[in-house]
């Protein structure tokens, strides 16, 4: 194989609030099934990238749990494998992560001791299904130093001052990136992918974390732009990435529309750790319409414009419209929920009203009784 | 090799013929059950849920879909280091030729050397044929204080029923001092499930003695008569909880329903005792606009536009615009194309139901061909087959292969009538 993967999971997204407050944001639930680190690791395996490290450091208990068993994404050859790093005390260094390129650092002797020519770099928080196949052959066809794939937001309702700015020249050459401009001249944002050689990103760890340069983008791949060939590679099938509890809530939503949804139903799938529940159950007085559902829920209510997770419980006389209700929370009879994110394991008493608006969707925290 | 207490040893090799086209092409095991699920699935899941780590799956006829689904056994995490799940398939022994498995007991004789691998001191004999949760270790624990040779697990049938099985008649204790086959005057009602324990050391002196008497040795008439006539201890063990034998097209169809009732008998919600299958990947299902679901399993993958009622759907089915389904199980990757409508039938995995077709309409005549397997109202379509655009099909018929338009005359599949199109030689 060509390129080794390395995630990046180590986000912990204070603008997800609640949702955030005991997950790493690759660990957040998406599209009823899954959890957000699986679409970049689905990418990897079905790129043909069988050996991945996921880099952690907050929160990960959430995310060990999901990610402890390799096979589930077809990693646990012998040739290749799923590595977990997260920040542990040493004898002699110091330990936590201070910033992306340390990260990395700390670990380099997961890239000494690969032997693929790539490394290719991915954030654990993006939702798209992409074949890092092309954006290493547009590497080589382009004699880069390092390729960093990039969306045009003209056109989105998202805003280019949350991103990281592209600016290319007319090969697509990178002269310029700006993180989160206050008055951004460009639409093209990265996403946080990026594609390298594995020697060249060892050589310039080694040069300049003992500068005391720690972060990936800014200090080490952008220091390099006037001797480096960094190339942008523009992708433009869906891409988000979860920045906001807003970002959040329209991702989730977005899977209700027919092709975001066939990301999903289509070959080749997005992977992750079975669960293994009995199919969704509707009773009765089930009323479902325009709505994702996921196994073990059983419905005696009324769903529409939500998507549900699983082992989600709907009882009689209740109205769920525009909303995401992560797995097994229950809600009671006659309860009315609208613009609503209804975290894990939440039990909504009978009659409940909960309503929140487009903008700003109602958060009900984990565990929450209601 | 770490010693086992106890593996178990599936026949899964059975045809299931009275299931009909659903067994055409894989083995009875492998048929699907309860929308995500396989009839396998159950005594598979019970193994691991018991404790019992070592299963030795017994195929033979059509076994490309119990290959499949099992591999490695990684669903029901049988893939372990030291035991686990392993295909045991008829096979050339030196210096012979191969033999088929001929009996249920010859099965095992052929796999003694696969036992004694692990060097059990009992064997658990299970068959793939029935959908149950059960405690096997508590079986285990009644056979170890009874100082069993034999443990035999039973159901109280009802006394008129009692004649179609296979009669345990036991004294007080539950302790069997004679077996029946299908008695047409029953002594007890204690039927037999076909799930057996015995001590490995007395079953391999049985298996090897009675396949020098019986070329087609099988439990029910030759070992549990010869443990019996031998003066072994042979006890019943009485399993009360839900236990069905889907093999009619009938009771398959039954059972699925019952799991559609709002407190189903047989509970998959539980937490407890899980059933395991396997699972390539798990999107969401949906439910469109204009989608419309009542009283119905739908699982995982499925999109549906239309109407679904009182019905069970496994993985990835499409019902589109307009189409209805009734009272009917629709297994893996089926579509249902636009106005078509479909009553009370069974329709097997990857099938195509083209646009404007109704299924399952008419009177209720029984099958010309097979009386005996399509009599209930039922119409059957069988695995990877296809039905053209606009034919109306009646009851208890019978459609397998790629049919086509001129298939139909007058666009019409009568009740009763079948319409098979054999598959390309291979």
């Amino acid at each position: 194989m060509k390129a080794i993967g390395i995630i990046l999971a180590g986000g912990n997204s204070d603008r997800l609030g609640d949702l955030c407050k005991e997950r790493a944001v690759a660990a957040m639930p998406i599209g009823g099934s899954y959890r957000a680190i699986d679409f970049s690791l689905s990418n990897m395996t079905n790129s043909g990238i069988n050996k991945v490290a996921v880099i952690t450091q907050y929160n990960l208990r959430s995310l060990q749990d999901h990610i402890s068993a390799s096979k589930w994404w077809d990693f646990g050859s012998k040739k290749g494998g799923l590595f977990v790093f997260s920040p542990y005390p040493s004898g002699t260094d110091q330990n936590w992560y201070r910033g992306t390129a340390d990260s990395i650092y700390q670990n380099i002797s997961y890239l000494k001791k690969s032997n693929e020519p790539y490394v290719v770099i991915a954030s654990g928080d993006g939702i798209y299904k992409m074949d890092f196949n092309d954006i290493i052959n547009y590497h080589e066809e382009k004699g880069a130093d390092i390729t960093i794939a990039y969306k045009d937001l003209a056109g989105t309702s998202k805003q280019p001052k949350r991103y990281g700015i592209l600016d290319m020249d007319d090969d697509g050459r990178i002269v310029e990136f700006e993180e989160k401009p206050e008055n951004p001249k460009k639409t093209t944002a990265s996403m946080g992918i990026y594609v390298m050689r594995r020697d060249v990103l060892i050589d310039m760890l080694e040069k300049k974390i003992p500068e005391g340069k720690y972060n990936l983008v800014k200090d080490i791949i952008m220091a390099g732009k006037n001797t480096l060939k960094i190339y942008g590679f523009e992708y433009k099938p869906y891409w988000v990435t979860l920045n906001s509890t807003k970002a959040y809530f329209d991702a989730n939503m977005k899977f209700l529309d027919r092709d975001t949804r066939m990301l999903l139903l289509t070959e080749p799938y997005i992977y992750t750790k079975p669960k293994d529940d009995p199919p969704v159950k509707y009773n009765v007085s089930a009323d479902v319409k325009h709505s994702l559902i996921s196994g073990g829920t059983i419905i005696d209510g009324t769903i529409k414009d939500s998507v549900v997770f699983r082992k989600v419980k709907v009882s009689e006389g209740a109205v769920v419209k525009n909303s995401i209700i992560l797995e097994s929370t229950h809600i009671g009879k006659d309860c009315v929920i609208e613009y609503a994110i209804i975290d894990k394991e939440v039990i909504i008493s009978d009659g409940k009203v909960i309503k929140g608006t487009p903008e700003e969707p109602a958060v009900i925290a984990k565990g929450s009784v209601i | 090799m770490r010693k086992k207490e106890m593996l178990a040893m599936l026949l899964a090799g059975g045809q299931g013929s009275r299931l009909g086209v659903l067994t055409t092409d894989k083995a009875k095991p492998g048929v699907a059950f309860g929308g995500k699920y396989r009839i396998i699935d159950f005594p598979l899941s019970n193994c691991i849920n018991s404790g019992v780590d070592t299963v030795g799956v017994l195929t033979q006829y059509q076994p490309l879909t119990l290959n499949q689904h099992i591999g490695i056994g990684t669903p029901w995490d049988l893939d372990g280091l030291n035991g686990g799940a392993t295909i045991l398939a008829p096979h050339q022994k030196t210096g012979e030729a191969g033999d088929w498995y001929s009996g249920t007991a010859n099965a095992i004789y052929q796999n003694i050397s696969y036992i004694d691998h692990y060097n059990p001191e009992y064997v658990l004999i299970l068959s793939g044929d029935h959908i149950y949760k059960m405690d096997y270790s508590e079986m285990l624990s009644f056979h170890k204080k009874n100082k069993c040779d034999c443990t035999i697990a039973v159901m109280e049938v009802p006394w008129d029923e009692a004649s179609r099985f296979g009669i345990m008649n036991a004294d007080e204790n539950d302790k069997i001092y004679e077996f029946e086959e299908k008695p047409a005057n029953p002594k007890s009602n204690l039927a037999s499930m076909g799930i057996y324990i015995f001590t490995w050391s007395k079953l391999r002196e049985a298996l090897i003695a009675d396949n020098k008497i019986h070329a087609d040795s099988d439990f029910g008439m030759h070992i549990i008569p010869a443990f019996l006539n031998s003066g072994s201890i042979l006890y019943a063990w009485r399993f009360k909880d839900y236990w069905k034998d889907v093999g009619t097209i009938d009771s398959y169809w039954r059972a699925n329903m019952e799991l559609i009732d709002t407190v189903p008998e047989f509970n998959l919600y539980e937490k407890f005792w899980r059933i395991y299958t396997k699972n390539d990947h798990q999107p969401p299902q949906y439910t469109a606009a204009d989608g419309d679901i009542k009283r119905s399993l739908i699982s995982e993958g499925c999109q549906i536009y239309g109407t679904v009622k009182n019905s069970v759907l496994s993985k990835d089915v499409l019902v589109e615009e307009g189409a209805e389904v009734h009272d009917s199980i629709i297994m893996e990757n089926c579509v249902v194309k636009a106005g078509t409508k479909i009553y009370k039938c069974i329709i097997d995995q990857n099938s195509v139901i083209d646009k404007n077709v109704t299924m399952g309409v008419g009177e209720n005549i029984v099958n010309e061909d097979k009386p005996n397997i399509y009599n209930t109202g039922i119409t059957v379509v069988g695995q990877d087959s296809y039905v053209p655009e606009g034919v109306k099909i009646g009851k208890n018929c019978v459609i397998y292969g790629a049919s086509k338009a001129s298939d139909y005359e007058n666009g019409e599949l009568p009740s009763g009538k079948s319409c098979v199109v054999e598959k390309e030689e291979l």
